[in-house]
């Protein structure tokens, strides 16, 4: 006789009057297989945990966004945000599919001039660019973001010293109406800052004022503010024109568009409440198209949008290591991965589906990841079917910032493979090892003994 | 392990304490455990049942009925 398949014995106490309108959510439709490659094989083959890619998804999220602002307005140009997964093969997605490169720091620029981008094709911003770096993006002829006063004063003295005529734009804050304001990057539109600066870029002579930059905050879920940006921004360049009569070449709105996740605290699933890329779309470029340039005069419109092109290709792959009871009958699943991997952990209610097919019954439990810290929690509460040990687990949307901001802490950071538009699997970063750890560190001489050994 | 000797089962596995009021349901296995510790089984005698029955080894049984022991107990249906 043919067993039956095994799930562990269950029993749960049955309430009246606790759901709400949407009854309960559930998690257990499994997800066998990432694009055609099935979850186990990608374990078998490259480890436990592990974060996988899909390039096909990242193209047809490009190809979206790009469609959704060409059909809009002429003028677009998307720029790879770096920091939100500055993985070489990632990158060259984007680049491939005619990305520029948007860099805040120094090592993100040599990243972006390694990936083959040509200078003039990389957007430097963040308040934080050495006097070298300087230099060397404007002698690329990047386009340089300036953040603030002494980077704006250094670049004037760089320039002169140097002979040089760096592009710039400055970086613009400004009250969208979204709290709280993001007012520690760049100069203030509000209280003529921004104008001052302007005025002494063009006062200078040494620096080319090309663009305009702004960047309202992150997983906006306003696109009003964005109209807000757009206005503020074409009204200077308006009156740069105006003044000066100087053309602006183009308007950058940074990024902030949100993914479909679920931030902690909301009430229902970020699928159902985050607005379209069509959205602010029309938001940005109503606002651009309908302020009266002349057609010749008409800003280049970029985008540095990150998370929204990359969030729904990434998943990470993990292992159920055991499943218990807490003191006050919670059931506990503890994952081979934790908020170190999973750093979006402590932002997003992360969607996870079970990786293999489960009974009808499911029960509510606490996901905990492996570290020795009370912290470390991927979902605090979820429903899930039977979960044992062995069991595989998927969590979507982790394509942004996991890759930048992931921790190597307690345990080291696992493989990261790219299925191709072919689906062929391709390691694009290898798990850490000790030596790789260690390969920094250096012992002094006394310390290089002890008396244990 | 014994159960109380007021609390009702049903075959689709639905458990009433008449003591508290308070109801609950159970998956297959669970349902077939509660039967058998109705007929008051020994233990050997339920790891022996199920693990013929079901696609488990012993040693992944019994950590798991110990789980179950623990959860009947947090909801006052043992003894």
């Amino acid at each position: 006789m043919e067993k039956i398949r095994y799930e562990r014995p269950i029993i749960q106490k049955m309430n009246t009057g606790l759901m709400n309108k949407f009854g309960t959510r559930t998690e257990y439709e499994p997800v066998t297989h990432i694009e055609s490659v099935p979850v186990k094989s990608l374990i078998n083959n490259y480890g436990s945990p592990l974060f996988v890619i899909s390039e096909k998804q990242i193209r047809r999220n490009y190809q979206n966004a790009t469609r959704i602002f060409k059909t809009r307005y002429p003028k677009v140009q998307f720029a790879w945000s770096y920091k939100t997964n500055y993985m070489n093969a990632v990158c060259q997605v984007f680049h491939q599919e005619g990305s520029w490169a948007e860099v805040v720091s120094g090592f993100e620029y040599e990243k972006a001039l390694g990936n083959g981008v040509p200078g003039n094709k990389i957007i430097f911003n963040g308040p934080d660019k050495t006097d070298e770096q300087l230099i060397k993006a404007a002698r690329n002829n990047s386009l340089i973001h300036i953040d603030h006063y002494d980077e704006l004063y250094s670049l004037i003295r760089l320039s002169e010293e140097n002979k040089l005529k760096p592009r710039v734009a400055i970086r613009i804050n400004m009250d969208t109406g979204i709290y709280p304001k993001w007012d520690r990057f760049g100069f203030n539109f509000e209280n003529g800052q921004a104008w001052n600066a302007i005025t002494r870029i063009i006062n200078s002579e040494c620096l080319d004022l090309v663009g305009l930059h702004c960047h309202i905050g992150t997983f906006m879920l306003s696109p009003a503010a964005y109209g807000v940006a757009a206005t503020n921004l074409c009204e200077l360049a308006w009156k740069i024109k105006e003044k000066y009569n100087k053309v602006i070449q183009y308007i950058d709105l940074g990024g902030g568009f949100p993914s479909a996740n679920t931030l902690k605290g909301a009430y229902l699933p970020g699928s159902d409440t985050v607005p379209s890329i069509d959205q602010f779309a029309d938001a940005i470029t109503d606002v651009i198209l309908g302020f009266g340039f002349k057609h010749e005069d008409l800003p280049l419109l970029i985008l540095e949008t990150g998370r929204a092109l990359i969030d729904d290709a990434g998943y990470l792959l993990g292992t159920v290591l055991a499943s218990k009871r807490l003191s006050d009958g919670r059931r506990a699943t503890i994952l081979d991965f934790g908020v170190n991997s999973l750093f979006t952990a402590f932002w997003y209610d992360h969607k996870v589906s079970p990786a293999q097919a489960f009974g009808n019954h499911t029960e509510e439990m606490i996901l905990y990841g492996p570290l020795c810290m009370n912290i470390d929690i991927v979902r605090e509460s979820i429903t899930m079917p039977l979960l044992e040990k062995g069991n595989h687990l998927v969590v979507h949307k982790v394509g942004a910032y996991n890759m930048t901001q992931w921790m190597q802490f307690i345990t080291l950071r696992p493989n990261i493979v790219m299925i191709d538009t072919e689906n062929k699997t391709h390691v694009i970063r290898k798990a850490e090892t000790l030596e790789y750890l260690e390969q920094n560190e250096q012992i002094p001489k006394h310390l290089k003994e002890n008396p244990l050994k | 392990m014994k159960l109380k000797k007021n609390i009702a089962t049903s075959e689709e596995g639905f458990i009433f304490n008449p003591g508290t009021g308070d109801s609950f349901s159970a998956n297959p296995i669970g349902t077939d455990i509660l039967s058998l510790l109705k007929e008051e089984k020994s233990l050997k005698s339920i790891v022996d049942t199920i693990c013929a029955k079901y696609d488990v080894d012993q040693s992944q049984f019994e950590k798991d009925l110990d789980d179950f022991e623990s959860q009947l107990k947090d909801n006052g249906i043992l003894e």
